[in-house]
């Protein structure tokens, strides 16, 4: 095992030389790659990347450019985490047989993948790669819609979203189906470590990032990534919205080891009401006309009531 | 066209991010990278800005929210010290300027064609209200 980098705080980490470009072709705002590069700089470590089909994929490779200074392939939408599986399995037998040509490098396996492609689609595979324990990282890019084909809804979109395929109008307030909760789905395979992230809590999510560096077997993280176009607010305000989400609570940040030991990694000082949440998002804003507004009481309810679990669950220390 | 081996690429499926041989891209700072023409650092996407961020080092504490938060690589800081912005890779998102904590702030944005000088010499002043 390589050393960990060392990153006590904002100044030590912002020495890191990036590993990413820019000039690729995301939207201005989009956090997408703000989540990527707070991957990749968490550690020097060589990197053996993917990802699957999707903004982030069609954004950074579009010939004859490619945005990545680090080994990174793709192939499907729902493939990238067994086609990193793949060079991680190589890599093992390779070392098996002392075959390797720079053995004393340890590359990490990272699969980067959308929520279409991790709750919906490719979703089969991720499981497939959590249960056979191979030794790779997969990061959701949770956006909780299709963005890069223009908004369709996924398994991870909210109540009360509007998305193309759930449109918002006179005789529907949008999505009608909650959330699917990914990160228990996937912790349940019994894997090493499976997480919530938010890039506005840098420091956890680093945190994390390097923990799941570290440990030996497949490791789930789920990342927060409002997207200014589908979410509809203006690019300015990513990380105001990222903050409203961690600290409304709509995205907990917590972590599970070893399929059961579950830790809350962050608790807001200042609770916002999930209200401020959903009026600062353009695809919430019909929950406020009054025939609608009782939804945004369930919200609130349905976000009490994760947290309360969540913290049941913390303290029982099952 | 020929047939090509499994471990055999077709032209264009493969890219290379820097001319030869790089050992260590982590420990190897931008200025210092031997990019290649296929990769995006050697693009520019300075054409999607209407307005840009200017940076007034005054008031800056280099405390790099503005470098961990940018989502464009944008944001030039070395050794600990923010020194600039890459104005090639920029969007003109602004999320530096939201996220930037002193008081005036150390970047705002302005319409692209704004003359970075004078922008620097009429800076803002403390805002009280805030403080
Ligand atoms: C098997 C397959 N089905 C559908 C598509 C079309 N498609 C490409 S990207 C995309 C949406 C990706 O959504 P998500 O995974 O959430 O990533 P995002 O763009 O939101 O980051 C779809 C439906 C495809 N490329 N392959
Ligand atoms: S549509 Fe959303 S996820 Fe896709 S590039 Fe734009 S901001 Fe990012
Ligand atoms: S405006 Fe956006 S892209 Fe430009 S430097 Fe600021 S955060 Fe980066
Ligand atoms: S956020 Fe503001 S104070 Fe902090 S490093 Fe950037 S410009 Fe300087
Ligand atoms: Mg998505």
């Amino acid at each position: 095992m390589s050393e960990m980098k060392k990153i006590k705080n904002l100044k030590e980490f912002s020495t890191s030389a990036d590993r990413f470009e820019g000039a690729n072709l995301l939207c201005p705002g989009c956090a997408h790659s703000i989540i990527v590069r707070e991957v990749l700089n968490a550690t020097n470590d060589d990197m053996i990347l993917s990802a699957s089909t999707g903004c982030l994929e069609v954004c950074t490779a579009v010939y004859p450019y490619t945005s990545w200074d680090a080994s990174w392939i793709h192939i499907g939408f729902e493939n990238g985490s067994t086609a990193v599986a793949g060079a991680e399995s190589m890599y093992k037998a390779l070392k098996r047989k002392n075959r390797l040509k720079q053995p004393e490098r340890n590359p990490k396996f990272v699969s980067f993948a959308g929520d279409g492609a991790s709750y919906d689609i490719g979703f089969q595979w991720i499981s497939g790669c959590m249960e056979r324990g191979h030794n790779i990282m997969h990061v959701v890019l949770d956006n909780e819609v299709y963005a890069n084909t223009g908004g369709q809804r996924s398994s991870s979109t909210p109540i009360g979203s509007s998305a193309t395929t759930s449109p918002a109008g006179r005789v529907s307030y949008g999505e009608k189906k909650n959330k699917k909760d990914i990160v228990s789905i996937m912790a349940a395979h019994g894997i090493p470590y499976a997480a919530q992230v938010a890039p506005n809590k840098w420091k956890d999510m680093v945190k994390k990032i390097q923990h799941g560096f570290s440990v030996d077997g497949p490791v789930f993280i789920n990342a927060v990534s409002p997207c200014t176009t589908e979410w509809k607010f203006d690019p300015k305000d990513t990380m105001n919205i990222t903050d409203l989400a961690t600290d409304s609570l709509v995205f907990p940040l917590y972590e599970i080891i070893d399929g059961h030991e579950l830790n809350i990694t962050y608790r807001p000082k200042n609770i916002v009401p999930v209200e401020e949440y959903l009026a600062a998002q353009g695809r919430f804003k019909h929950l406020f006309k009054d025939e609608y507004k009782y939804l945004i009481k369930e919200w609130q309810d349905r976000v009490d009531e994760k947290w309360a679990y969540l913290q049941r669950r913390e303290e029982s220390r099952v | 066209m020929a047939k090509k081996g499994w471990d055999e690429f077709e032209i264009g499926a493969m890219l290379r991010t820097f001319d030869g041989k790089i050992d260590d891209i982590a420990g190897t700072r931008q200025e210092d990278r031997a990019y290649s023409q296929n990769s995006s650092y050697t693009a520019s996407v300075a054409d999607w800005r209407l307005i840009k961020p200017v940076f007034n080092k005054d008031y800056c504490i280099d405390c790099q929210f503005c470098w961990i938060y940018c989502p464009d690589v944008s944001i030039i800081s070395r050794d600990k010290k923010l020194i600039g912005v890459d104005m090639d890779h920029c969007k003109g998102c602004g999320i530096c300027v939201e996220v930037c904590p002193t008081n005036p702030k150390s970047l705002l944005m302005f319409p692209e064609q704004a003359d970075e000088e004078t922008e620097i010499a009429s800076w803002p002043k403390k805002d009280e209200e805030e403080a």
